[in-house]
């Protein structure tokens, strides 16, 4: 607890630091995730591949990915955008899934309705199916967030600096109390994201408040 | 990209007690004596939940929770603090596997949970009119159609474990991350960026080899369990990537 007292202010800016990088993913993984989801929704053919191909991405552990980022983008082994784009890479993967089946959940009658009122394919898409996959696609990204934040961590094992660093600072020095604030920090930026999700989805789905099934 | 190519391509690298082929092994015993633990615990309780209903809300809350909690920072505090009670190499190894263990485990408990949860109603009444007790209804009904679940929980299970046990490299325990870590220290990218790349390569084949004997174990009445609307109802357990 001292410890903490007397290192406010590191923690603060290690936690913004690692708030950025966690987020920075979140959205651009999002913005790619819907082309992509609709894509593997609109053409059954391009599903498959699509989902299996991202799926293989997920499996690479994020260490690794992070190392071989260099190798790809042209940059230093500590350039954080290693970690921006191999983060994005994890939500893309997590979320065309989720963004599939979000569009899936869509009822059929309501899509029809939609065009009978006489609306386009293109303002049909952002005006009736994305807001209606809102609910599915939320909770997968609550998970990619959760997610992102712990796996933010692991990039301090090659010195980029966030609230992981405060965990390889303090097994270097064999002292615990940093590693546990640098824990709690983690866990409660996780909370924050998680939070920040689920009001911004129940500002974007207000006919699910009334209780009336969507 | 050559540094990467002039380490793969040096035989030194490969053999010998520190070498690729003695790390790989290393690796690959950790992983599986840690899932061979995760699943002696995990799959029985999570069967148990599934088929009695209790604690669902404990597993559901273990599973989210335990994805927020930073792995290197659980991986430093087993070190510093069990490790000192342990003796000699165990120090590190013993922390290290406990959290792989740790890690594990969540996975594998929603995977049974979940595939025991969905498993129809109507066809766990049927199973029971027609005579058979509670236990034959879980071996004989509810695990076999359990099954896609169950290994799909040990599929991330089993990537999370060699995710993690790379990381673990941190701790002085031995395994590909090794090349990772050492490299790192040593400023040798093509080392790190070669360790990387098996790494990449081992968690690929891991994944397919899951997949393939899902396929191989899996009744056909069940196979393809994502385009049956009544499993996609249940929750899925979710791929963990450390």
């Amino acid at each position: 607890m001292n410890w903490f007292l007397g290192h406010l202010d590191e923690v603060g800016s290690l936690m913004a630091t690692h708030a950025v990088l966690a987020s920075a993913p979140l959205l651009a993984g999002l913005l790619l995730a819907i082309p992509l989801g609709w894509l593997a929704r609109r053409y059954r053919l391009l599903r498959t591949p699509l989902i299996v191909g991202t799926g293989l991405l997920y499996t690479i552990p994020s260490l690794a990915l992070f190392i071989l980022m260099p190798l790809v983008l042209g940059t230093g082994i500590l350039d954080p955008l290693n970690v921006v784009v191999a983060l994005t890479v994890y939500t893309v993967a997590l979320l065309v899934r989720t963004v599939s089946d979000g569009l899936a959940s869509v009822p059929d009658d309501v899509l029809q309705a939609a065009s009978a009122m006489g609306i386009g394919r293109v303002s049909r898409f952002f005006k009736v199916e994305l807001p209606l996959a809102v609910p599915v696609i939320s909770a997968g990204l609550r998970v990619a967030a959760v997610s992102n934040v712990s796996i933010v961590s692991v990039a301090a094992l090659l010195g980029i600096a966030q609230l992981g660093s405060l965990f390889t600072d303090g097994f270097a020095r064999n002292y615990l109390d940093p590693i546990v604030v640098g824990i709690l920090a983690c866990i409660a930026l996780a909370l924050v994201f998680d939070l920040l999700i689920v009001t911004l989805t129940k500002a974007a789905t207000p006919w699910l408040r009334v209780g009336s099934p969507a | 990209m050559n540094l990467l190519w002039e380490w793969l391509a040096d035989p030194n690298n490969w053999s010998g007690p520190e070498g690729v082929w003695a790390r790989l092994i290393e690796h690959l015993s950790y992983s599986l004596v840690t899932l061979v633990i995760a699943a002696v615990v995990g799959i029985p309780l999570g069967l148990w939940i599934g088929h009695t209903g209790k604690g669902r809300l404990t597993v559901v809350n273990l599973v989210n929770g335990m994805r927020s909690v930073p792995t290197l920072g659980l991986l430093f505090v087993a070190v510093l603090v069990v490790g000192p009670l342990l003796a000699g190499d165990v120090a590190f190894l013993g922390p290290a596997i406990f959290v792989l263990v740790i890690l594990a485990i969540p996975p594998i408990l929603a995977g049974a949970y979940a595939g025991v949860e969905g498993v129809d109603p109507g066809v766990r009444d049927a199973a029971r009119g027609m005579g058979m007790g509670e236990l034959q209804v879980l071996t004989k009904v509810e695990i076999p159609v359990a099954l896609p679940l169950i290994f799909s929980g040990l599929r991330s299970a089993a990537l999370q474990v060699v995710a993690t046990a790379t990381i673990a490299a941190s701790v002085s325990v031995g395994g590909l991350g090794r090349f990772l870590i050492d490299g790192q220290a040593y400023r040798d990218y093509g080392e790190m960026a070669a360790g990387a790349l098996l790494v990449a390569l081992l968690a690929v084949c891991v994944d397919l080899v899951f997949a393939a004997v899902q396929r191989l174990v899996v009744s056909p009445g069940l196979a393809a369990p994502n385009d049956s609307p009544r499993l996609r109802a249940a929750p899925q357990p979710v791929p963990a990537t450390t």
